[in-house]
């Protein structure tokens, strides 16, 4: 059989544009490059800004994971300035930081990534009474019931019969890559539906103590909301109120619908528990902080090594560096330096294709995303990274839920490194931050009872208190994982500042050496395709990232002439 | 909680014109309704109004392009509770591309976005998010091979309207801020010969976005606009006169540093940064995420982000404005508006298109949008 390349632009559900390339031969890929296609240069604007309204530029960054860049960035300055930030503020972060999580991986696993396991035209053919009966066997959740199944298939059957399929259309609907029964599809689709407005609601946390979602409102050294139970405009009874009923809603979605559904859906999908691992190098900055400006962390720092989860090898971020050896950038010191991100470099430099162009994978550099390594190595970052540097590390609630889920899908700890794993780890951490948001909250009210209602820190607010010079480093783990911020401040301006992001991580291109990234090693890792046409594979790993980019498909041989002609029906 | 017994689309228009382009001719169409109204036992006088029913089948189409963004202004929209984004899918409009939510990736997207700008040329809407980047020829921003720039061209030039969701579509936003890497600009700098609905804000309130295309696909036109090309029924007031601390202000009740005694009684922030005096924006009254709060509800200064350029003319954003207290309350959107902009888009509306729908005796979506914009009491847009 020929070697077919595949160009996957767009990939869509997703944040952003990115762009997958992939080399295959009977059935299986055997090479990949994800390149990112957009630059939009927000470390440049930075340069010369306030250090306090740094938060408000980088969380631009993404709209999506709305929160962490905020608090990543507000970590950074706060680490270069030596500023404590009070109990009763770390509390709120966390739980926003908390909802921004299962918010993102809700969304996520819904309305991102289900479609790639879900048919929704498959959901017609069901027997509500039967997936009644299915569903109920899951959860006690209210509207597991067939009136509503029955509802929701209707709904579907009218919008499917009135021939505009809207964001439906072209779907690979009817792929033999989809293995649920009708039932358990239209089940999915009632919880796909549920979960808009689901969504849509809790998020409000988000509201209460930042303002408003996407892109709450931050302030360095604490939160700018303050809390009087006795003023109209504050944080008070009532609006702790809705935090209770938010957090309390967001669990019990959680604990009745996403993970039952995770666990019924990954049930029929045990095979993509041996598919697209890809690098085995895990890395976890460390996050959610037991105590404010502590590091002491619910998720323990640190890095797996080649799958090995008998070692557990310390995260410093002296170790972190970036290379664009295969990147469209430019470094003052030459094109193979690796810079750490302190003394890093923003110098766009294209050297791509003109546009229109069909391929870029013959290119040199073919990417606006750097290669971040740790110690020189490729990592990937997320839930399952976390999930696994914490079982390394002997975190007792991870490896609790770690195992009950290998136990609930009857497969050993090495079905985790795969394309199944990293879906599956999403719901795992979204129960443990379920449990967490109850301590944080009872925890902020406990203080509040005892008089604590501190939320900012104002001592170093003045640029006079500051240093000449500084810098400092803002860690977090965003729902796609590690993330960190760099700045460097000269005479009360930010003179440097330097993001590597979750997804620069894992859609990093080759390296120096030659060496892949985590999309493009997952892609490779006993990786099916089944057909070029229709290349649900490729999304099904990569979606499992949850991306923050944007992409497109063709298809040609290995010397770039294209072999099959791609028709979509 | 949907009533399923609803038909779940909007009774405009052509289901006919569906049936045509899947290979039924209207006889055909026709012919069916007449032995439809047999079938039910009804006199052959129903026949055209079996088929008037039928024949209105259509959801509006609806082509949304991501270009150099974040995303935060689709997650808005995803917050929408009126109508609900499920409703909205569902039932409201046909929303043929949308990359963040679309099942279809690649070429089948690509075909997905291409086919129904075909079927539907002069009558889908157009949304932009992002921003197009203009160095480099583009570069900064392609998808499937193709600059963002190209992309919005294409998709303009077969819009009955457009309607640019978010700062970044706006006027750049934050890439565009200073010293602007990519040459990013909004929508109006580029598609200059028809007008667009500046939807401000970073992102703006889910319920001013829904509100706007709901207004679009009702009332067969685009609701009357500023001089930023801004709906005025969102931004025709500023923050601070609608603001419920107003009265702080005007009693000299400031907050001096967070978490002060003012913070904690909810007086002012003017002093600590408040944009709310330069800011034309719905905040106070939409408000955000089920009306349960808005930034300076939270205790949060107005960053100013419905304001083009804010990142430049309102930083430091803890800064205290300068002058406020000499802007008069009266000054209106235009006056402010037209600092920032040349030339005036206020009131456009689709006005050819209205005019056939309204003798056609229904209310439709427009089908060929004035080019210059003569229509009805408004002015060029702008061609800066």
């Amino acid at each position: 059989m020929a070697v077919t390349k595949l160009v996957v632009d767009p990939i869509t559900r997703i944040e952003g544009h990115l762009r997958i390339e992939v080399q295959a031969e009977n059935g299986k890929i055997n090479n990949a490059w994800a390149s990112a296609t957009q630059f939009r240069g927000l470390e440049l604007v930075l340069k010369g800004r306030d250090p306090r309204d740094a938060w408000a530029f980088a969380q631009r960054i993404c709209g999506v994971c709305t929160v962490v860049h905020a608090v990543a960035s507000l970590r950074s300055v706060e680490n270069a300035l030596d500023i404590k930030i009070p109990a009763q503020a770390h509390l709120i972060r966390n739980l926003m930081l908390g909802m921004q999580y299962i918010h993102d991986h809700v969304v996520h696993f819904y309305h991102l990534h289900a479609l790639d396991w879900v048919d929704v035209v498959s959901a017609l053919k069901a027997d509500a009474v039967a997936a009644e009966k299915i569903a109920k066997g899951m959860s006690d959740w209210p509207n597991n019931n067939a009136v509503r199944f029955k509802a929701v298939q209707d709904r579907v059957a009218g919008f499917v019969q009135s021939g505009q399929l809207g964001i439906f259309t072209n779907g690979y609907w009817g792929h033999p890559a989809y293995k649920l029964p009708p039932e358990v599809n239209l089940i999915a689709v009632s919880h796909y539906l549920e979960a808009l407005d689901w969504q849509r609601d809790v998020v409000a946390l988000h509201a209460v103590f930042g303002g408003k979602n996407p892109h709450p409102n931050f302030i360095v050294g604490g939160m700018a909301s303050p809390i009087n139970l006795e003023a109209r405009a504050t944080i008070n009874a009532d609006k702790l109120t809705d935090v209770n009923a938010l957090i309390k809603r967001a669990q019990e979605f959680v604990e009745k619908v996403y993970w039952p559904d995770l666990v019924a859906i990954a049930g029929f999908y045990k095979d993509w528990a041996a598919i697209g691992g890809g690098t085995g190098n895990y890395l976890c900055y460390g996050d959610l902080p037991k105590t404010p400006n502590g590091d002491d962390f619910y998720f323990p720092k640190g890095v797996v090594m080649n799958k090995d989860l008998s070692k557990l090898v310390p995260f410093d971020q002296a170790g972190v560096t970036e290379q664009i050896h295969s990147s469209w950038y430019e470094y003052s010191g030459g094109n193979d330096s690796a810079l750490h991100p302190w003394d890093g470099e923003t110098k766009a430099s294209y050297t791509g294709p003109k546009a229109p162009y069909e391929y870029l994978q013959d290119e040199k550099k073919y990417s606006f995303m750097k290669s971040p390594r740790y110690n020189g190595k490729p990592m990937e970052v997320g839930p399952l990274a976390r999930m696994l540097v914490g079982y390394a590390a002997g975190q007792k609630d991870i490896k609790a839920i770690v195992d009950t889920t290998l136990k609930a899908l009857n497969v050993g700890p090495e079905a985790l490194f795969s394309t199944l794993g990293r879906t599956a780890a999403r719901g795992m951490e979204s129960l443990l931050y379920a449990k967490l948001m109850r301590e944080w909250y009872d925890d902020l009210v406990t203080r509040v009872k005892g008089g604590d209602t501190t939320t900012h820190n104002g001592e170093k607010w003045d640029p006079s208190t500051w240093p000449k010079e500084a810098k400092g480093f803002g860690y977090l783990e965003a729902p796609r994982g590690a993330l960190g911020h760099w700045v460097n401040i000269k005479d009360g301006k930010i003179e440097n500042y330097q993001a590597v992001v979750p997804s620069t991580w894992n859609c990093s291109p080759r390296d120096k050496d030659g060496v892949m990234g985590p999309y493009e090693a997952a892609l490779v890792d006993n990786h099916p395709l089944a057909d070029p046409e229709r290349p649900i594979e490729i999304l099904r790993t990569i979606h499992s990232f949850d991306p923050c980019l944007a992409c497109g498909v063709h298809v040609l041989d290995a010397t770039g002439r294209e072999i099959t002609q791609v028709k979509v029906q | 909680m949907y009533n399923p017994t609803q038909l779940p689309w909007r009774k405009d228009e052509s289901l006919v014109e569906y049936l045509e382009q899947t290979g039924v001719p209207r006889r055909d169409f026709l012919k069916f309704c007449a032995e439809m109204a047999v079938m039910l036992g009804l006199a052959s006088a129903m026949t055209p109004k079996i088929a008037k029913a039928l024949a209105s089948i259509k959801r509006p189409p609806v082509v949304w392009l991501s270009l150099q963004e974040c995303t935060g202004c689709v997650e808005s929209i995803l917050r929408s509770s009126t109508p609900s984004i499920g409703d909205l899918l569902l039932d409201t409009i046909s929303l043929d591309f949308q990359e963040n939510l679309m099942a279809a990736a690649g070429f089948a997207a690509e075909k997905a976005l291409k086919d129904s700008m075909e079927a539907n040329k002069g009558k889908y809407i157009l949304v932009v998010t992002g921003s197009i980047p203009r160095n480099e020829g583009g570069i900064y921003t392609t998808i499937a091979g193709r600059t963002a720039e190209d992309h919005l061209k294409e998709a303009a030039a077969g819009a009955a309207a457009i309607v640019a969701v978010g700062a970044c579509a706006h006027w750049g936003n934050v890439q565009a801020a200073k010293p602007n890497p990519t040459g990013a600009v909004g929508v109006r700098d580029i598609i200059t010969d028809k007008p667009v609905v500046n939807i401000a804000g970073c992102p703006p309130i889910a319920d001013v976005i829904t509100a706007t295309l709901v207004h679009v696909l009702t009332f067969g036109k685009i609701p009357e606009l500023d001089r930023e090309g801004r709906p005025k029924f969102a931004y025709g007031a500023k923050i601070h006169d609608q603001c419920p601390r107003r009265a702080n202000y005007d009693a000299g009740q400031f907050v001096e540093k967070f978490d002060d005694e003012a913070a904690r009684n909810g007086y002012c922030l003017y002093h600590v940064g408040c944009k709310g005096p330069e800011t034309f924006s719905p905040c106070p009254i939409f408000m955000w995420n089920n009306k349960e709060s808005w930034p300076i509800g939270a205790g949060h200064p107005c960053i100013g982000c419905t304001e083009p350029h804010f990142w430049d003319t309102m930083t430091p954003f803890y800064n205290r404005l300068p002058n406020t207290a000499g802007i008069p309350v009266e000054r209106t959107a235009d006056i402010v508006g037209g600092v920032m902009t040349a030339a005036a888009v206020g009131g456009i509306a689709l006005h050819a298109a209205a005019t056939t729908a309204s003798r056609m005796g229904k209310k439709q979506l427009p089908v060929h949008p004035q080019h210059g914009g003569s229509g009805q009491g408004g002015n060029s847009p702008t061609s800066n």
